[in-house]
């Protein structure tokens, strides 16, 4: 027989495994890496949170002691999950739109994030789960003890004690180690969750394996099985047919309300998609867990003696037949169910009495201060990790107290009876747009009230709170008043008849005093988002920020969410709305993302507190907007379309505003340019003018003063002429009409020919060249680029200020590009005139005479069109430009 | 919310997909059914039913139950988008969809 | 009734004209070819009347003619623009700076000649 010390050895050695599991889970969350902690076969391990101790032990002492009635505690969830259709894929997607922490969150968010609600549901949740948390205390410290081999004399109930305590201890421990590490906006816990899934598997193999063990091992197959189960006391199947459905629904309802189902199925979902998976999965694995329990009850019963606890029978068996491995392997299969159970309940109830009891509280007591006094996020987590600590212990406090005799196995399905009750306020605040706050206030509280006295208080024990007096006659001695014959309704099983009247009086005040109450604005709009979820309705309403300060609302997000968090939070809500910084503008649509970023860390009730707090009660404005409109979803989407309209309009303005500017800019440059071009025109018109007219009308005239006067009148023709001559081909070339002339010829011709032309008149410029670098064959507007060296050449003849003024050409390839500079050896164009040179009509220094500017101009338009460029190479001294010219044949013609 | 009324002929794929969607809901009443059927075999007069025959019902009810909707799971799954439908069956999703 | 005319003008063909016309007239005429020191030469020179051109390197002929006209003891100087663009809107930036006479070019010699003759005696 396997001693106590060993069996303690192996349970720390599990729970060294799960810690490790756990923080490694943790670990590769935090780096983002960890696909596998997101795959859905995790998921709907997790859910086998449902199957407690209560269910590994004391499902085979139910079977042993009424049969085939246990299956509807596993039959209810299966018909919850195969329809997860209806509902739970509704509870999936509010959970993730609503961003809800905990069911006492997710019911008081849909009416109108009433604190009332959750406190209230909060303090059910507690109520009901603390004898729960006891169960699985009690289910391990009697596992020990069937170990141990002596009954529960003194001695051993001394141990018992002690171990329920250390196991507390541990369980406390690890939770808020693994629960409590940093404050998960979307409250999800990855390690917590592993370390779930594992536990998941080790119990479900457990119990198959000493199932296989007791068909095949001990009855002989499964004929020699089915034979054992009819010739047993279980051999009938005859259950009541209330208590049968009664049951069944329970269960179901159970499975949906759980404060701990609840974390596991939705606020640590991470995909609905693995709902999916889930449908199937889970009930498969539901299966599997209760496939061998008819079999073991009834081997058991036929094999052990007449005085063992059934419920033991998991471990009985095995230790009877000297199986010490299959024993231990059975023992820890119970120790995970527990410990699951009481790991994943202690987070859910603590989450929630954080949030929804202690951090009110707290903001209430620091007043205004919410922004400045303390780190929040220090305070929540402690909250956090004292509420975890309270609730075990609480626990423990009821498994002392209730000293864990059998009245503790009903008290589960009890627990379930009182969750039970939230049951009508969720399912119809998902699905009725009707249901108000004051109905689910009233339904809940008339229904834990019937609970309360026709079961829970009943449940301790006669004469412990309800006198014998109260049970056999009523309350105040009225008849109908009796704990379990409410009404008149006589000799029903008290399970079943508790949890008809509860849901009944629960659903009908529910459905009556909403239809009666007229619900908040707010209350409205959430229950349009709640119950519209699929119609990604945009989030309407909720804050205007007129006197919202940013940055008060940034200092106490900071406090919540952690420093960099929140600023790129902030940070990506200003680059939403088109401005830089950590500041966006407080708009509505801001306000409540935050509202809802916040309420991952304190809830929603609080978060919504404390951007009020900042926001200055702006919801009372949104509520006198509201109490305006007649149907105010529909008005709010009127006006989200309007809008929608104006920023489309306001766009187009700007489009508009902006093309104007355009245009003006264009109309102006073209001003511009006009009048430059009339200037340009006038100047040589009037030397023309003016001196035709001295011609004409002096007649004493000196015969060299005529010829002079001629040729001015000459020379300025020719010049207007050669201005309107390069006006036209700059207009040509930048309209792109030009047709080049693709011909052949080398380059050294090609300058040749450009140092002649431009070589005629005054001024002797002389021209440096190396031939031999000149002989590279071009094909290309021989022409136009002949133009361009005229130009250049021209412009160092007209404007080189040197003594004896030179002008070097040199040739390179680089590449497939040609590169000609022409240098000279004047003074050059100074650093703030070399970008302005190109434009029409610049000239640099004084006007000399001939020209008008244009000249760069087209030199660079006709570069263009021939796929080079021609740029001003600074650093050489004197004036220097550089024609760059692709060898390849890439003209730019039209 | 849209509230008009979606086209009357759709094609196959859709329909196919809303039959689908009216297996998956209709399942767990079928399943509702189905495990409480056993209690008629209860009778007042001399026919028994054993607990093995019950059970292997149960289990084999539950086989069943959990094969078919991992197939619907499976094949709900094929071109969906969970957000298309709602639960009145009208269709509030992109307009193609409908 | 002095005789000098500063004639404020870039160019060389257009300055050749206008002396050549005003001098057979009897004018003594001064010439002065750039903006930056044009205020300069005047407060130097006292002429009788100026000729101011519109475009001319460093200063633009409206920025010299606000000077001129904010200057004390010049502002009743007579003074006449010419100007190669001929729009409505540069003659009455003319006359809101204060330019007694506006011309545009090309301008017939005799309507010069006229033009400032009249400037002096007014």
């Amino acid at each position: 027989m396997p001693t106590l010390n060993m069996l303690v050895l192996v349970c720390l050695l599990y729970v060294v495994l799960l810690f490790l599991v756990a923080f490694a889970a943790d670990r590769a969350a935090l780096r983002g890496r960890g696909k596998w902690l997101r795959s859905p076969i995790v998921y709907t391990l997790s859910l086998s949170i449902y199957c407690t101790a209560w269910t590994f032990y004391g499902a085979v002492g139910f079977a042993a002691r009424s049969g085939l009635e246990f299956v509807t505690i596993y039959l209810g969830p299966t018909l919850v999950m195969i329809g997860w259709w209806w509902v739970l894929r509704k509870m999936v997607r509010v959970g993730q739109a609503q961003r809800i922490t905990s069911i006492a969150d997710l019911i008081s968010s849909r009416y109108g994030k009433s604190n009332t609600l959750a406190v209230f549901v909060t303090l059910l949740a507690v109520v009901g789960t603390t004898p729960y948390i006891a169960l699985q205390l009690q289910s391990v410290t009697l596992s020990f003890a069937a170990f141990a081999e002596t009954g529960p004399d003194t001695a051993q109930a001394m141990s018992r004690q002690a171990t329920a305590f250390w196991l507390a201890l541990g369980l406390a421990l690890f939770t808020i180690l693994f629960g409590t590490r940093n404050l998960d906006a979307n409250e999800r816990h990855h390690g917590v969750v592993m370390a779930i899934a594992l536990e998941a598997v080790v119990k479900l193999f457990a119990l198959l394996a000493v199932g296989v063990f007791v068909v095949w091992g001990l009855a002989g197959g499964v004929s020699e099985t089915l034979a054992r189960i009819d010739a047993s006391e279980i051999a009938e199947w005859n259950v009541s047919g209330s208590r049968w459905i009664g049951l069944t629904a329970l269960s179901a309802a159970a499975f949906l309300c759980l404060p701990r189902m609840f974390q596991v199925m939705v606020v640590e979902n991470e995909n609905e998609d693995h709902l999916r998976t889930a449908a199937w999965a889970f009930p498969a694995y539901l299966m599997l867990m209760s496939l061998f329990v008819v079999p073991i009850a009834a081997v058991g019963l036929d094999l052990l003696p007449k005085s063992t606890n059934p419920d033991l029978f998991v471990l009985s068996l095995p230790l009877a037949e000297g199986r010490e491995g299959l024993a231990i392997l059975s023992f820890l299969g119970g120790f995970s169910s527990a410990t699951s159970m009481v790991i994943v309940a202690a987070i859910a109830l603590s989450t929630m009495v954080s949030n929804h009891i202690v951090m009110p509280i707290w903001l209430n007591m620091t007043g205004g201060n919410a922004v400045i006094s303390g780190d929040v996020r220090q305070v929540a987590l402690l909250a956090r990790r004292l509420s975890i600590a309270g609730i075990v212990f609480l626990g423990y406090l009821y498994f002392q107290i209730s000293g864990g005799g059998t009245a503790l196995a009903k008290i589960g399905l009890v627990s379930f009876a009182g969750v039970a009750q939230f049951l009508p306020a969720m399912i119809g605040g998902l699905f009725w747009r009707g249901a108000t706050r004051t109905g689910a206030l009233a339904g809940l509280l008339i229904g834990s009230v019937v609970w309360l006295y026709s079961l829970f208080l009943p449940s301790f024990g006669a004469s412990m709170v309800l006198s014998e007096d109260i049970m056999q006659n009523g309350l105040l001695g009225l008849s109908w008043l009796r704990p379990q014959a409410l009404f008149g309704a006589e000799g029903m099983d008290p399970l079943v008849h508790a949890v008809m009247w509860s849901m009944l009086l629960n659903t009908s005040g529910f459905i009556l005093f909403s239809l009666l109450s007229f619900p908040k604005p707010i209350e409205r709009l959430q229950g349009a988002q709640f119950v519209n979820v699929y119609d990604h309705s945009p989030t309407t309403g909720g804050w205007t920020g007129g006197l919202a300060q940013t940055e008060d609302l940034l200092i106490m997000a900071q406090r919540i969410m952690g420093g960099s968090q929140a600023q790129s939070f902030f940070a990506r809500a200003a680059e939403r709305q088109g401005i830089g910084g950590y500041l966006p503008e407080p708009s509505p649509d801001f306000l409540q993302a935050l509202e809802r970023e916040l309420s991952g860390s304190v809830g929603g009730a609080a978060a919504h507190a404390m951007v009020g707090q900042i926001v200055g009660g702006a919801s009372v404005s949104v509520e006198d907007l509201m109490a305006v409109a007649d149907e105010t979803a529909q008005i709010m989407e009127y006006s989200n379309r309007l809008e929608a309209k104006s920023t489309e309009l306001t766009r187009t303005a700007r489009q508009l505003r902006e093309a104007n500017e355009k245009l003006t800019q264009l109309s102006r440059q073209k001003d511009a340019f006009l009048s430059q071009v009339s200037h340009e025109l006038r100047t040589p018109m009037t030397s023309i003018r003016a001196f035709s007219e001295i011609l004409r009308d002096s007649d004493a005239l000196k015969p060299a003063e005529s010829s002079k006067y001629a040729s001015v009148i000459h020379d300025e023709a020719i010049r207007l002429t050669r201005l309107l001559d390069d006006l036209l081909d700059l207009s040509v070339l930048e309209s792109g009409q030009v047709s080049l002339n693709v011909q052949t010829g080398t380059l050294g011709d090609l300058l040749d020919r450009a140092a002649a032309s431009a070589a005629g008149g005054s001024g002797d410029l002389e021209i440096r060249r190396k031939r031999g670098d000149e002989d590279i064959v071009l094909s290309t507007d021989l022409d136009r680029l002949a133009q361009v060296f005229i130009n250049l050449i021209a412009n160092a003849r007209k404007y080189c200020d040197a003594n004896k003024p030179s002008l070097t050409i040199s040739t390179r390839v680089a590449g497939d590009t040609l590169l000609v500079d022409f240098i000279d050896n004047g003074t050059g164009i100074p650093t703030d005139k070399q970008g302005v040179i190109f434009e029409k009509f610049s000239r640099i220094g004084d006007t000399k005479a001939g020209g008008a500017g244009l000249g760069l101009a087209i030199c660079r338009e006709i570069m263009a069109r021939l796929g080079g460029q021609v740029t001003y190479l600074p650093g050489q001294g004197g004036a220097a430009f550089r024609v760059i010219l692709p060898l390849q044949e890439r003209l730019a013609a039209q | 919310m849209s509230t008009e009324p979606g086209p009357v002929f759709v094609e196959r794929r859709t329909y196919r997909r809303r039959r689908l969607v009216d297996a998956a809901r209709l399942l767990p009443v079928l399943g509702v059914a189905l495990i409480c059927l056993p209690l008629l075999w209860i009778s007042d007069t001399g026919t028994t039913t054993s607990t093995t025959y019950a059970m292997i019902y149960f289990f084999g009810l539950w086989v069943a139950l959990v094969v078919v909707t991992g197939l619907l799971a499976k094949y709900l799954k094929e071109g969906t988008d969970l957000r298309a439908e709602d639960d009145n069956g009208s269709s509030s999703g992109p307009p193609g969809e409908a | 009734m002095g005789r000098q005319v500063l004639l404020i003008e870039d160019e060389p063909n257009i300055i050749e004209a206008i002396r050549f016309i005003l001098s057979r007239d009897g004018w003594d005429v001064k010439t002065h070819s750039n903006g930056v020191d044009a205020v300069d030469a005047v407060r130097a020179r006292m002429p009788d009347v100026i000729i101011l051109d519109v475009m001319l390197p460093g200063k633009s002929g409206f920025d010299i003619l606000t000077e001129i006209r904010g200057d004390a003891a010049l502002a009743q100087m007579p003074v006449l623009m010419l100007t190669a663009r001929g729009q409505t809107k540069d003659r009455e930036m003319a006359e809101r700076a204060g330019a007694s006479h506006y011309m545009t070019k090309p301008f017939s010699n005799a309507e010069i000649l006229e033009t400032v003759r009249q400037l002096v005696v007014t």
